[in-house]
C-alpha cells in the first residue's frame, strides 16, 4: 500500500518561475512528488493554474536536475566539474569569499539574483551578514518592476495595482468590491499568465463581469482583439500617449475637482526663474525649506503648506489653483510664480491629440476617445506591463500614467487602482517603500554601493546596486575592484544580460564565482562551485507580495537540493556569528509578526487577509490617514500630496514634470540608421511555455514553443523573399541572431518581435549551450539607462532582416 | 446510444487566451509524452477587411481525450476543466451544454469520442 498525502501549498519561483501565489496541492506518493493541481478553495487562484505549474513532475525529476555541489575542474567556461560534499562546498565558499573581503573589501562582493524569485530576502541576508552592500538585479537598468515602483513611490508615496478584488473576503462578491467599467491594458499580453504578482486571468473574470478593454499594445494580442479601443503604439512613445490623453481629459474637464484640490500640490508655486518650487525659506528667513508657498484665493496673500504639520498657515488658507504671482524674495527681488498645476497643464499643452498622433502614430480619433470612455467610466483601472520599464524615460512615463489615474479619481477606491503594500506590513527585506526584517548592519555598510550617489532613485527606494555600473566597475575597477560574483538562479549570459558577449568578458574577468541554481546553464559554466537548489515545492517559504500573506511548505525533497534560503542561512551564519537568527523558522517568526501570527500557525492556516483599516488593506487610505507615518490624511510624499511637479526629482536635479523624450535608437531619434536598420526590432514577448530563460528543458513546454521565433508581418516577409518558418538572420549594428520566421499579422509591417531568453540545454556537448546564436539580447546595448539609472531600451532597438542562406550561416 | 445523451465540452473561446493549462493539465494526468494531449491549443489569426485581423484561440479535443471519464466518476472535473485559467471550459451533457450555447455568441460544443 502506498501512502499517499495532499499536501498544500503556495507556488513562487523555481518551477514555474513566476512570482507566484497560487495555492496548489500537491500529491506525494511514498514521498515522491507525483502530481501538481490547482487549489480550488484557494482565493487567488480558485482551482485554476497555468501550463508552467502543471509541468512541474517534469521539472522535479528531470535527469538534467543539479542534486550534488559541484566544483570546477578545467578552465573557466570548459564545463569540467567534479562532484564535491555540502561541507567542502561550504568551506571553499567561506575560505574563498574571506580572502576576497581581506584583499579588496567585502564590497568587492556582487550578490546576483533573477527576476521575481523568492529569494530577494535571502541574497540580501548573505550579502550583509558577509559586509557587502552590492546586491543587483542583472538586467540593465535595474529595468523590471523596481523603476516603476520606485517611480510611483516618487509621485504618490505608495506604489498601486488594479483592483481584483484581491485583498477582499469573497473577492468579486464582496459587497465593497466593484467592478471596473473599463481597463486600460498597457503593454501587458495574457497568455503567459501572471505578472507583477497579480494573478493575469483575473482580467478574464472582471471581463465577463463587463468590463470593457482599452488596449495599448504594437501587437494584436488578445485584448487588442477583444478592446473597444486599441491603441497600436509605436514603440517607446507611450509618454505622449499618457500625456496625450491627459490633454483630452483636462481640456474636456473631465477630471476629478475635489481630489485635484484635496489631495495634489496643485496650488503650491513653482519659480518661473528657475523652473523650481518657491520653498519657504526662499521668502522667510527663518522659513523651512521642505515647506511650501501658495497664494490664498480671499487674501491673494502668500501662505505656507506646513510639511511636517501637515497644514497651511493660516489655517483658513483656501489656496489658488490656478494663476501668476508675483512674489517677493529674501533679498527684495521679485520673481515671477505659477501654480504647480498651471506648470503641469503647460507641461501637457504641446499633446494634442494631432501632435500625439504624429509622434505616437495612434489616430488623434481613436487616442481621444479612449481617454474619454477611461475617464468617464466610474471605477477605471489601469494594468501596465513591463514595457513601462523598459525604456530610458521611465519616470516621466510613471508619472503621466499615475497623472491619469489619480485625475480620474480612480487611486485607492475599489474598482480602480489600489494602493499595495506586502500584507500585514510583513517584510521580509527592504523594498521600495518598505523596511523589512533582513538590515544591512549601519548605513556605513552601504555607502560604497555602486549607482547609490549617482542616482536618486537608488539612495531612496531601490537598495540593490545600478547593474550598468557594476558591469562597468568589473572592467574599471574605479572606484574599487570587482572580485566575486555570487549568482543564484541567474543566467546573464542568456536571459538577464544586454550584450551577453560583455558579460562573459565580465565572468572570465571575474577572480571566484559561485551559481547556485537547478539546472546547468551556459552562465553557471563559469562558475568555480555550483550548488544545486531547489524547487518551491521541496521548500518552506513565506510571501507577501501583495496579498494574501502565505506559507510555502516543503511536500518533497530531492536527492541533496537544498532550498536558496538553507543554503544562505548556513553561510550567512558563517560570516557573521552574531546574525540575529538561530533558526529558519525564528526568521520566518520575525517576518510574519506584524501578522500577530507566529509562521507555524500562519502554514497551518496557509493564507490570510489583512483585516479592515490596515494599512496594508483598500481602500481610500489617504482620505482615512492609513498612508502617512504620522497618521494624517494624504500620501507619503514630501508634500502629503499627489505630487503633480515632484519634489523629490527636483532635489534630484531631474526635471520634475512629465514629459515625453524619443527614446535613444528609433527611426525618428536616429534617421541615419534607419537606412541600414529600417525595423523596429522590439523583444521579450512572453511565452505561455517558458518564464524567461528557463524551461528549454521542459519536453511539455519546449514542445509548445520549440524554436526561437522572430514574428514578421506577411508584406514585410514578402518583401525579404522569407517564408512562415524558415530561418532568418536579425542584425544591427551590435550584432546578430538567427530566429525562425512566423509570419503574422499580429505585428505591424513595420516592427519584428523576436523572442528572448533563448539557449540550447539539449546542446550539451557545446560549452555555453549555443547560447549565443538565438540571443536577441546580443542586438542591444548596456548603459542606456536613464537620468535616474532606471530603464533600458529593449522594447524599441532597430534592425534589419534577411534569409539565412545556409544552415547555421550568420 | 445517441450522441445527446453523451458527455461533451462546451467552449467559450471568445475568451481562451492559449495559455495551454489544459493541453499541459491534460497531459500529465494521462503521462502523455510531449507532443500529445487530449487537447490542443490552436492559434486563429483571421483576417478582416481593410487589412485588420482578429486572433482568436481554441483548444480542440484530440483524439486521446476520454472525457476524463475517471475523473468525473469521483465527481471531480475533468483536469483541462479543473486547471483552465480562464475558466472557458464547462463538462456536461451534450444535451444540456447545446440548450447555454443560446447564452452567448463565440462557443463552440465538441463531443469528443
Ligand atoms: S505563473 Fe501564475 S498561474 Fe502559474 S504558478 Fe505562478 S501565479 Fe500560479
Ligand atoms: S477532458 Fe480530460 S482527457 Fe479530455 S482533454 Fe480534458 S483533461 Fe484531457
Ligand atoms: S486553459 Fe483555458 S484559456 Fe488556456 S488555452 Fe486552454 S482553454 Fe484556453
Amino acid at each position: 500500500m502506498k501512502n499517499k498525502q495532499i499536501i498544500k501549498t503556495t507556488s513562487w519561483s523555481a518551477g514555474p518561475g513566476c512570482h507566484g501565489g497560487c495555492g496548489v496541492l500537491a500529491h506525494i506518493e511514498d514521498g515522491r512528488f507525483v502530481k501538481i493541481e490547482g487549489d480550488p478553495d484557494h482565493p487567488w487562484n480558485q482551482g485554476r493554474l497555468c501550463a508552467r505549474a502543471l509541468a512541474m513532475t517534469q521539472y522535479v525529476y528531470h535527469e538534467d536536475r543539479l542534486t550534488r555541489p559541484l566544483k570546477r575542474v578545467g578552465k573557466r567556461g570548459e564545463a569540467h566539474f567534479e562532484e564535491i560534499t555540502w561541507e567542502e562546498a561550504f568551506d571553499t565558499i567561506e575560505a574563498r569569499m574571506n580572502e576576497i573581503k581581506a584583499e579588496s573589501g567585502p564590497e568587492s562582493m556582487i550578490f546576483s539574483m533573477g527576476t521575481g524569485r523568492d529569494i530577494g530576502p535571502w541574497i540580501c541576508m548573505l550579502a550583509y551578514a558577509f559586509g557587502s552592500p552590492n546586491v543587483m538585479f542583472a538586467l540593465s537598468g535595474n529595468a523590471c518592476y523596481s523603476p516603476r515602483i520606485a517611480a510611483l513611490d516618487t509621485i504618490q508615496g505608495d506604489f498601486c495595482v488594479f483592483d481584483a478584488g484581491q485583498w477582499l473576503e469573497g473577492r468579486y462578491d464582496h459587497p465593497e468590491y466593484q467592478v471596473p467599467e473599463c481597463m486600460i491594458i498597457w503593454g501587458y499580453n495574457i497568455s503567459a499568465t501572471c505578472p507583477d504578482n497579480l494573478f493575469g486571468h483575473w482580467i478574464i473574470d472582471l471581463m465577463k463581469k463587463g468590463t470593457k478593454i482599452i488596449c495599448v499594445d504594437p501587437r494584436l494580442s488578445f485584448f487588442a482583439s477583444r478592446s473597444k479601443h486599441w491603441l497600436q503604439i509605436r514603440p517607446g512613445t507611450d509618454a505622449a500617449l499618457a500625456m496625450g490623453m491627459l490633454y483630452v481629459i483636462i481640456n474636456e474637464g473631465l477630471y476629478d475637482h475635489d481630489f485635484l484640490e484635496t489631495y495634489t500640490d496643485a496650488p503650491r508655486l513653482v519659480r518661473k526663474d528657475t523652473g523650481q518650487l518657491l520653498r519657504h525659506s526662499d521668502v522667510d528667513p527663518v522659513g523651512n525649506p521642505e515647506n511650501f508657498v501658495v497664494i490664498d484665493r480671499q487674501t491673494e496673500k502668500t501662505a505656507i503648506w506646513d510639511t511636517g504639520d501637515q497644514e497651511f498657515f493660516p489655517a483658513a488658507t483656501i489656496p489658488a489653483l490656478s494663476g501668476n504671482f508675483n512674489i517677493e524674495l529674501l533679498d527684495g527681488s521679485c520673481v515671477e510664480c505659477i501654480t504647480a498645476w498651471d506648470a503641469f497643464l503647460e507641461s501637457v499643452a504641446p499633446y494634442t491629440p494631432e501632435a500625439v498622433e504624429k509622434i505616437t502614430m495612434i489616430p488623434a480619433r481613436e487616442m481621444a476617445l479612449a481617454a474619454r470612455l477611461y475617464a468617464s467610466s466610474k471605477p477605471a483601472a489601469i494594468h501596465w506591463g513591463v514595457p513601462i520599464d523598459m525604456t530610458p524615460e521611465i519616470t516621466p512615463l510613471c508619472h503621466a500614467i499615475a497623472a491619469l489615474w489619480a485625475l480620474t479619481g480612480n487611486l485607492d477606491v475599489p474598482g480602480g487602482n489600489v494602493f499595495t503594500r506586502p500584507a500585514f506590513n510583513a517584510v521580509a527585506y527592504a523594498l521600495p517603500g518598505a523596511e523589512g526584517v533582513i538590515k544591512l548592519k549601519n548605513q556605513d555598510q552601504d555607502k560604497p554601493r555602486i549607482g547609490r550617489e549617482e542616482y536618486g532613485p537608488f539612495d531612496h527606494f531601490i537598495w540593490r546596486c545600478q547593474t550598468d555600473k557594476v558591469l562597468d566597475q568589473i572592467f574599471s575597477e574605479d572606484p574599487y575592484p570587482v572580485k566575486g560574483l555570487w549568482m543564484q538562479t541567474c543566467n546573464p549570459l542568456s536571459g538577464i544580460g544586454l550584450d551577453p558577449e560583455l558579460w562573459q568578458k565580465a565572468l572570465e574577468k571575474l577572480d571566484f564565482i559561485v551559481g547556485v541554481d537547478l539546472f546547468m546553464t551556459p552562465s553557471l559554466r563559469y562558475a568555480d562551485i555550483i550548488l544545486p537548489a531547489a524547487t518551491f515545492l521541496e521548500k518552506e517559504g513565506v510571501r507577501s507580495w501583495w496579498v494574501p500573506l502565505q506559507s510555502i511548505n516543503e511536500t518533497c525533497r530531492v536527492d541533496q537540493c537544498r532550498s536558496d534560503l538553507e543554503i544562505n542561512f548556513e553561510l550567512a551564519r558563517r560570516f557573521d556569528p552574531d546574525l540575529k537568527w538561530e533558526t529558519i523558522h525564528g526568521l520566518f517568526d520575525d517576518i510574519v509578526r506584524p501578522s500577530g501570527m507566529s509562521f507555524k500557525e500562519l502554514q497551518a492556516r496557509g493564507w490570510a487577509l489583512p483585516p479592515e483599516n490596515h494599512p496594508s488593506r483598500p481602500y481610500r487610505r489617504h482620505e482615512k490617514g492609513l498612508l502617512r507615518q504620522d497618521g494624517k490624511p494624504g500620501f507619503a510624499t514630501p508634500s502629503g500630496k499627489f505630487e503633480l511637479y515632484s519634489t523629490l526629482r527636483e532635489n534630484w536635479g531631474l526635471p520634475a514634470l512629465p514629459y515625453h523624450k524619443e527614446p535613444p535608437f528609433t527611426p525618428v531619434s536616429r534617421p541615419d540608421l534607419a537606412k541600414d536598420y529600417p525595423l523596429i526590432l522590439s523583444t521579450g514577448r512572453r511565452s505561455p511555455a517558458f518564464f524567461h530563460s528557463e524551461h528549454r528543458n521542459i519536453p511539455w513546454l519546449r514542445q509548445l514553443d520549440p524554436d526561437p521565433v522572430v514574428e514578421i508581418h506577411p508584406e514585410t516577409a514578402a518583401r525579404h523573399g522569407i517564408g512562415s518558418g524558415e530561418w532568418v538572420v536579425v542584425e544591427n549594428w551590435m550584432g546578430h541572431a538567427r530566429f525562425k520566421a512566423k509570419v503574422t499579422k499580429i505585428v505591424p509591417p513595420w516592427m519584428v518581435m523576436a523572442a528572448h531568453g533563448w539557449w540550447f540545454p539539449e546542446k550539451k556537448d557545446d560549452p555555453l549551450f549555443d547560447t549565443f546564436s538565438s540571443n536577441i539580447n546580443v542586438l542591444i546595448p548596456m548603459n542606456e539607462q536613464g537620468d535616474d539609472g532606471l530603464g533600458a531600451p529593449i522594447k524599441h532597438l532597430m534592425c534589419r532582416i534577411r534569409k539565412e542562406t545556409q544552415k547555421g550561416e550568420q | 446510444m445517441s450522441v445527446l445523451s453523451n458527455q461533451g465540452l462546451l467552449i467559450d473561446y471568445e475568451y481562451c487566451t492559449g495559455c495551454f493549462a489544459c493541453q499541459i493539465a491534460c497531459a500529465q494526468e494521462y503521462g502523455w509524452e510531449a507532443g500529445m494531449s487530449g487537447i490542443d491549443v490552436m492559434e486563429i489569426v483571421q483576417d478582416l477587411p481593410k487589412g485588420k485581423a482578429y486572433l482568436s484561440f481554441l483548444p480542440f479535443p484530440t483524439e486521446l481525450c476520454s472525457l476524463c471519464s475517471r475523473r468525473t466518476k469521483k465527481g471531480k472535473k475533468p483536469a483541462c476543466v479543473h486547471h483552465c485559467m480562464a475558466n472557458v471550459i464547462t463538462h456536461g451533457r451534450v444535451e444540456e451544454l447545446a440548450h447555454r450555447l443560446a447564452d452567448k455568441p463565440r462557443m463552440v460544443l465538441w463531443s469528443p469520442k
